[in-house]
C-alpha cells in the first residue's frame, strides 16, 4: 500500500492558495456592496423598495434585458460558496490533520444522512443537489445581515428554483410513460382534470410565493419598524440640543432583535423547507408500479426480440 | 382628477387592509398545531425532538396561505399605485381630449 503524501499544510504555497481561496469567498460580497453603494440614489431615512436595477437593454427581442441587484448579488453568493468549498476542501487528506476537513466531513455526512432519511436509498445522489440548495438558500437570505439586498426577497430568482424543482418532479412523474400519467389526471372522476391540472402548478407556485413572501415580509417589517422608531424617537428627543437630537436612539437594539427572528432564523427555516419540500415533491413523484411494470415490459419485449432471430 | 386620486389611493390601502384577512386561518391552524404539539411531547416527552422539527416545518407550511394575502397587500401598497395612476391620467387625459 502506497502512503499517499500529505499536503504540508505549513508550506509557503499551501498557505498562498489558502489566503487566495478566502479572498475568492470575501471578494464577490465586496464587490457587491460596493456595486450597491455606487448605484443607490441618495435619498434620506429608511425607504422601501426593490431591488436596484443595474443595466437595463429594451433592444432585446422578446422582453428588456434587466440586471438587477437581486441577480448580481446570487452570482455573488454562488462564487462565494464556491470559494468556501474549495477552502473546505482544500489539502483533503485520508486521515483528518486539518479543522477544516473536519467541519466539511460534518457537513457532508449531515446533508446525506437527511437526504437518505427523506428519500431513501434510490435517491441517494441527490446529496449534493439538495445541499446546494440548502447553502445557496440560506447564504442569500443571510446577506442582508451585510446591508445587502437578499435575492430570495426576490419573486424571480426563487421562482427560478421552483421551476427548476417543476421540471424535475415532472421528469420524475414521466416514469411510468406519458399516457399513465395523463390518465392519471383525470382520477378519480374526469370532472377532477382541471383541478389536477392546477394542483401539478400550484406545487412551484407555492414554494417560490412561500419562500419569497417569508423574507420579504421580514424585510418590510423591519424597514417599517426602522421608521416608526426613527420617528418615535424625533417627537420624544428632538429637544436635546445641537446633534444629539437628530441621532435616533430609539433606533438601537429593538431593530436587531427582530432582524435575529427576520433574517437569522427565517432564512435558514425557509432554506430548510425549500429544500424539504424538494425532496419530498421529487421523491413521492415516482409512480413505481407503473414504472416497474414498464421496465418489466420493457424487458420482455428485449428477451423476445433475441429469442426470435435465434429461433 | 384630485378627487379621483384621492378615492384610488384610499381604496388601495382599504383594499391592502381586507387581503390581511387572510391572517386569521394561519393563526388558528398555527394555534391548534401548537397546541397538537404540546400534548403530545407531555405524552411522549422522549420523542421532544421529532415532534419540535415537525412542528416547526408544518408550521411553516401552513403559514403559506397567510403570506399570500400578505403578498397582494404589499403589492397593493407599494406596487397597485403607480401602476394605476398611471391608467387613471391617461384615462382623464382621453375623456378632456
Amino acid at each position: 500500500m502506497t502512503e499517499e503524501m500529505a499536503p504540508d499544510i505549513h508550506s509557503k504555497h499551501f498557505k498562498a492558495v489558502d489566503r487566495a481561496l478566502i479572498a475568492l469567498m470575501i471578494l464577490p460580497i465586496l464587490a457587491c456592496m460596493v456595486l450597491k453603494i455606487i448605484y443607490t440614489p441618495a435619498t434620506e431615512g429608511v425607504h422601501i423598495s426593490g431591488a436596484l436595477v443595474f443595466y437595463q437593454n429594451d433592444a432585446m427581442p422578446v422582453m428588456p434585458l434587466i440586471i438587477s441587484e437581486s441577480q448580481v448579488n446570487s452570482w455573488g453568493v454562488m462564487i462565494s460558496i464556491l470559494g468556501l468549498c474549495l477552502y473546505l476542501t482544500h489539502g483533503l487528506t485520508a486521515r483528518a490533520v486539518t479543522k477544516r476537513q473536519l467541519v466539511a466531513e460534518w457537513i457532508v455526512e449531515k446533508c446525506q444522512n437527511l437526504v437518505n432519511e427523506n428519500m431513501g436509498d434510490y435517491f441517494s445522489a441527490w446529496g449534493p443537489f439538495v445541499t446546494a440548495i440548502i447553502a445557496l438558500s440560506a447564504f442569500s437570505s443571510l446577506i442582508c445581515l451585510l446591508g445587502l439586498f437578499s435575492p430570495t426577497g426576490d419573486v424571480n430568482i426563487t421562482g427560478g428554483w421552483a421551476i427548476l424543482v417543476f421540471f424535475l418532479i415532472m421528469h420524475y412523474k414521466f416514469r411510468g410513460g406519458f399516457w399513465n400519467y395523463f390518465i392519471g389526471l383525470f382520477k378519480p372522476i374526469p370532472v377532477f382534470a382541471p383541478m389536477n391540472l392546477i394542483g401539478e402548478f400550484a406545487t412551484p407556485l407555492s414554494m417560490a410565493f412561500r419562500h419569497y413572501g417569508n423574507i420579504l415580509s421580514g424585510a418590510v417589517i423591519s424597514a417599517l419598524m426602522a421608521s416608526a422608531l426613527g420617528g418615535l424617537s424625533q417627537t420624544v428627543l428632538g429637544w436635546l440640543p445641537g446633534v444629539l437630537g437628530e441621532i435616533p436612539f430609539l433606533r438601537v437594539g429593538l431593530p436587531a432583535i427582530l432582524s435575529i427572528y427576520f433574517d437569522v432564523f427565517s432564512g435558514c427555516m425557509q432554506a430548510f423547507i425549500f429544500a424539504m419540500l424538494t425532496m419530498l415533491n421529487v421523491s413521492g413523484a415516482v409512480p413505481w408500479d407503473d414504472w416497474n411494470a414498464r421496465k418489466e415490459k420493457r424487458a420482455r419485449r428485449k428477451a423476445g426480440a433475441a429469442q426470435q432471430p435465434a429461433a | 382628477m384630485e378627487l379621483a386620486m384621492g378615492i384610488m389611493l384610499g381604496l388601495l390601502g382599504l383594499g391592502a387592509g381586507c387581503a390581511m384577512i387572510a391572517g386569521i386561518g394561519p393563526g388558528i391552524g398555527e394555534g391548534n398545531a401548537v397546541a397538537a404539539a404540546c400534548e403530545a411531547i407531555g405524552r411522549q416527552p422522549e420523542c421532544k425532538s421529532s415532534v419540535t422539527s415537525t412542528l416547526i416545518m408544518g408550521c411553516a407550511i401552513a403559514e403559506t396561505t397567510g403570506l399570500y394575502g400578505l403578498i397582494v397587500a404589499i403589492l397593493l401598497i407599494f406596487v397597485a399605485p403607480g401602476m394605476f395612476t398611471g391608467i387613471l391620467k391617461d384615462a382623464v387625459t382621453s375623456m378632456k381630449g
